[in-house]
């Protein structure tokens, strides 16, 4: 019995450490000289060099890039915080005539994803003018059915006394979303937030077609034009550096919470 | 009276943006997929189903699918029953299969490039040893799809296992200690009280899979270009080429609605399937 087990338990490991070359050669080519002989080595040599970070950083246009990135996760998430309360709340707390119709046009989206879409939703954007911004990008995700969904059954989880408290005091509907039921929703709001921002900082497809000029690019758009570059001089130490400089932030943000992590794409995939 | 109108003043903020991105798009493409030169018909569809870069795109897409799903879907509830526990040995090991899911697959295909690079890649390096160097992995029309295939396992598993080991950690403990206790072997205990219990979380982990075969095309983009000879081109890549590179909308857009439609009816199907599920459960 504890043999099978062990059995298992080493092919899992096996397993586990297939998963992780990709990551172990990405720090080690990172971090060795481009002029070293083995490019297919899993091991950084005795003196790690900073020099393919240096030049990626200077080849590539990365303040930019992460500049924007960060600009669209946030703005994303800022209309996305105003957005799914609001309707969160309606549907937690109101009853209203075709409610669980709307409630059904509004879980449409969670199939129809606008990556699905980017024909149309490009159209729309040149329509709107907004073809190529940094709004543009991020437009389509400023409704979110899931996160809809989530800050519903946040809401549905905290007694109604704090809100009726509010009401005697005199407190508007939207005092008593923002001042009242948000700050007890912390839990799903972190929970949407991480998804949400995990979502947008890897996406590719549509912030590639959005846009077209060099000064819209986002960090997945930038990485895949300087792997192109780099890729024709087989500078893969380059490519290494520049893949970790766009997939490393997450990485230690998840190494840090971890936890929070887990439970949050757990939480938001289940409810 | 007074909550239907506060109702709808609060998602009005989240409406305005479903119906310009989501609704409206929809209605939209269904349109212009049945506008041609000479008033409206069907056409476009005639000259998407005439297509062989289309009928390709469908059924790669279809192999594209089995062959990510089904493999991942197994590695993901082995992965998940094999690493159940609370010891660190199992946490960093959960942790290690967990990161392809937090780095953008074009971070992942700027790895895989180099991994499968004919000759001095990763692969062929170390396989030259066991006399399989130099293979074109992404260039060869047999195996390129293959490869896509695996970035894909590769990127996904560790996403269905955190929803394979919530759904393990679910089941009531006391099922296993009684179907212990009445003798069940590991085996009978797995497919009389795991497989039964776990068929709620299956149908959900299957229909974001889903999703996700018909979504995940950005490798494909930077990688193979949906090529050699059309042998990694998908449904949403070929909507891509025909919107961004051949400038016909008239085919983007009854693509679309072709995947939009496949879309819906393999989701509707496994949601009833998740209906079920929950059916045996309660």
């Amino acid at each position: 019995m504890t043999g099978a087990r062990n059995l298992i338990l080493l092919l899992v490991t096996a397993a586990a450490l297939l998963w992780a070359i990709p990551f172990v050669w990405m720090v080690a080519a990172s971090l060795r000289p481009d002029e070293a002989a083995n490019a297919a080595s899993l091991w950084p040599g005795l003196h790690p060099v900073t020099a393919n970070f240096i030049e990626a950083w200077q080849s590539g246009q990365f303040p930019l890039w992460y500049f924007n990135t960060i600009v669209v996760c946030a703005g994303i998430l800022l209309v996305q915080c105003v957005t799914v309360s609001c309707a969160g709340y309606a549907f937690a707390r109101l009853r209203f005539p075709g409610q669980s119709l709307v409630f059904t046009l509004f879980l449409l989206q969670l199939l129809l994803v606008p990556t699905v879409l980017i024909v149309p939703n490009l159209t729309t954007l040149v329509q709107l003018h907004l073809y190529d911004t940094l709004p543009g990008i991020m437009a389509p995700y400023f409704a979110s059915a899931f996160g809809v969904f989530l800050m519903r059954q946040t809401f549905r989880t905290i007694p109604r006394d704090f809100e009726d408290a509010a009401m005697i005091d005199g407190a508007s509907r939207l005092q008593i979303i923002f001042r009242v039921l948000l700050p007890l929703s912390k839990p799903g709001l972190v929970a949407f937030a991480i998804v949400s921002v995990t979502s947008h900082w890897n996406e590719f497809l549509w912030p590639l077609m959005a846009t077209s000029s060099p000064a819209t690019q986002v960090l997945t758009v930038g990485l895949a034009s300087f792997t192109a570059g780099a890729e024709s001089g087989d500078q893969w130490g380059l490519i290494a550096a520049g893949t970790f400089l766009v997939a490393g932030p997450l990485l230690v943000v998840f190494l840090l919470f971890q936890r929070q992590f887990v439970s949050s794409f757990v939480f938001t995939g289940l409810k | 009276m007074r909550q239907t109108r506060t109702a709808l003043l609060l998602l009005a903020p989240s409406l305005v943006f479903l119906l310009l991105f989501t609704y409206w798009p929809i209605l939209q493409v269904a349109a212009r997929s049945l506008t041609q030169r000479s008033g409206f018909g069907l056409d476009n569809y005639r000259r998407l189903f005439a297509d062989p870069h289309f009928t390709t795109a469908a059924l790669n897409n279809l192999v594209y699918a089995v062959g990510t799903i089904v493999p991942s879907l197994i590695l993901a509830l082995g992965f998940a029953l094999a690493l159940q526990e609370q010891r660190w040995m199992h946490t960093v090991l959960r942790t290690i299969l967990v990161f392809p899911l937090l780095i953008p697959l074009v971070a992942a295909a700027a790895l895989f490039i180099f991994i499968l690079l004919p000759g001095e890649g990763l692969i062929d390096h170390w396989l030259a040893p066991l006399g399989l160097g130099d293979t074109n992995w992404l260039g060869d029309p047999t195996l390129a799809l293959g490869a896509i295939i695996g970035i894909t396992i590769w990127k996904n598993v560790g996403y269905y296992m955190l929803f394979f080991l919530a759904g393990l950690a679910g089941i009531p403990a006391d099922l296993h200690e009684a179907a212990t206790l009445e003798g069940a072997s590991a085996a009978q205990r797995f497919f009389h009280v795991t497989w039964p219990l776990l068929q709620p979380t299956l149908a959900f982990v299957l229909i974001i899979a889903l999703l996700n075969v018909i979504t995940q095309v950005d490798h494909i983009v930077v990688m193979t270009q949906g090529g050699p000879s059309d042998t990694t081109n998908v449904l949403l890549y070929y909507i891509y080429q025909q919107a961004e590179q051949n400038n016909d909308a008239g085919l983007a857009a009854s693509a679309t609605v072709v995947s939009v439609a496949v879309l819906l009816a393999i989701s509707v199907t496994s949601l009833r399937a998740l209906e079920r599920g929950m059916h045996y459960e309660s």
